[in-house]
């Protein structure tokens, strides 16, 4: 019998939703939550033994001692491969499996699976650590991801032969590994086959991938702070407490900006955070801890920056595509051009 | 959004919990906030404690966008 071990969130542990995302580490004997369909798929011969649950907020406010911590519940249980979420596009889940999930697999050496959508950044974190799987956006395709982790586990643990990331169905490690062509055909065979195709403008697909990285230049640092208009912007969903631009809580493709000329800080009552990804009580009690305006000020009063931008700008960067959030921004960029702004802090949540 | 900003040619400092993500996501300058709900200030403080730490990283992050770095840097704060 085969062992096996899952890590899974506060809310699929089903301690809690965001008010609960602070909490600490446990690990349960048996199932909890997802582990039930996960036992499901794997079968009679594999054996989840436990769960691990920890708070996403508490993992990625406190890596290394949440690591540790886990590390140690795990230090004499006996298992032969881990799993992680699934994930879907929730992104301080993803990146708390992967965390984890790189961690188990460097400390004890067992496959490490998990499951996420492409628009999940712990997939660009941590696709070269650890196998993870092409999953759906949301806990819907629950079913769907489970299965597909099991079956890569069941082979795993089988012995038998594996496939190309592309064809298993994860995003691709990056791992080159050295496969026999049934029927052979040589390096030099197949590179003419590739230019050949190439010549004829046919579609050919590359052996050697290249990951792009879209970096952007370093701009050109502010000279003289004294006399630059600097403006706030922020994922965090703080809107005046009647949502004027009706920005969703999550998944957004809305932006506003605020007019704050006049004010010394945002008051509790008048401003708020519409964000459905965090527990939302601290930023209502004071909007400054996520638009710092009331320090901003102070700034501008001892005349170390210029100004303050008459505007703040604000959406909710929860669930938001990563294409949606690039547009927002050019929006943006659009309005801090026309009103010559110098200079950003984006405060992110 | 902050790459967009930055492509623009704006100087532009993300501060945030998630470090790694930024940095992943292509933030060039960044400098770490305490927390995803409350970013700039621990409600289970003092309003004077949550100001000076609200002061003090809000600075850091100003004087970041004076800086002249070669590659991607996440600066260091003190409270």
């Amino acid at each position: 019998m085969k062992k096996a071990i899952l890590y899974i969130n506060q809310f699929f542990g089903q301690i809690g939703g965001e008010e609960k995302a602070d909490i600490a580490p446990e690990i349960r004997e048996g199932l909890v939550g997802p582990a039930m369909e996960l036992q499901k798929r794997l079968g009679e011969d594999v054996e989840v033994t436990h769960t691990v649950i920890c708070g996403d907020n508490y993992m990625g406010s406190n890596t290394d001692g949440a690591i540790e911590t886990i590390l140690g519940y795990l230090e004499d249980k006996d298992f032969d491969i881990f799993f992680a979420g699934p994930a879907f596009r929730a992104g301080r889940y993803g990146s708390a499996c992967g965390h984890i999930g790189k961690a188990v697999k460097e400390k004890f050496d067992v496959p490490v699976i998990s499951s996420m959508n492409e628009e999940n950044p712990g997939v660009e974190m941590f696709h070269e650590h650890i196998y993870i799987f092409k999953g759906g956006a949301s806990a819907a395709a629950m079913r769907k991801d489970i299965k597909k982790m099991a079956n890569f586990g069941k082979k795993i643990l089988n012995g038998e032969v594996l496939l190309s990331a592309e064809e298993e169905g994860y995003y691709g490690r990056g791992i080159r590994r050295q496969v026999w062509l049934e029927p052979p055909v040589t390096a030099a065979d197949r590179v003419i086959d590739m230019l050949l195709k190439k010549v004829r403008g046919e579609k050919f697909q590359t052996e050697l991938p290249i990951p792009e990285q879209d970096m952007v230049p370093i701009a050109e640092p502010i000279k003289d702070l004294s006399k630059a208009n600097i403006a706030i912007v922020t994922s965090g969903g703080i809107v005046p407490v009647d949502n004027p631009d009706r920005i969703q809580s999550a998944s957004a493709t809305r932006w506003g900006k605020y007019n704050i000329s006049g004010l010394d800080r945002l008051e509790s009552g008048v401003y708020k955070t519409i964000h459905a990804g965090f527990d939302p009580a601290a930023a209502n009690a004071d909007p400054n801890v996520i638009v710092p305006l009331d320090v901003m000020r102070a700034y501008e009063k001892e005349g170390k920056i210029g100004k303050v931008h008459d505007y703040f700008y604000s959406t909710v960067g929860t669930g938001t595509t990563q294409g949606e959030a690039a547009r927002m921004g050019k929006e943006i960029v659009e309005h801090l051009k026309e009103t010559n702004v110098d200079g950003v802090i984006l405060v992110s949540t | 959004m902050v790459k967009e900003i930055e492509r623009a040619g704006i100087p532009i400092v993300q501060m945030a919990n998630l470090i790694p993500v930024a940095k992943t996501v292509g933030s060039n300058k960044m400098v770490p906030t305490i927390s995803i709900p409350y970013p700039l200030g621990d409600p289970s403080t003092s309003k004077e404690e949550q100001w000076k730490l609200r002061y003090h990283r809000v600075g850091v992050a100003l004087d970041a966008l004076t800086m002249d770095v070669k590659e991607q840097t996440v600066f260091k704060v003190k409270i």
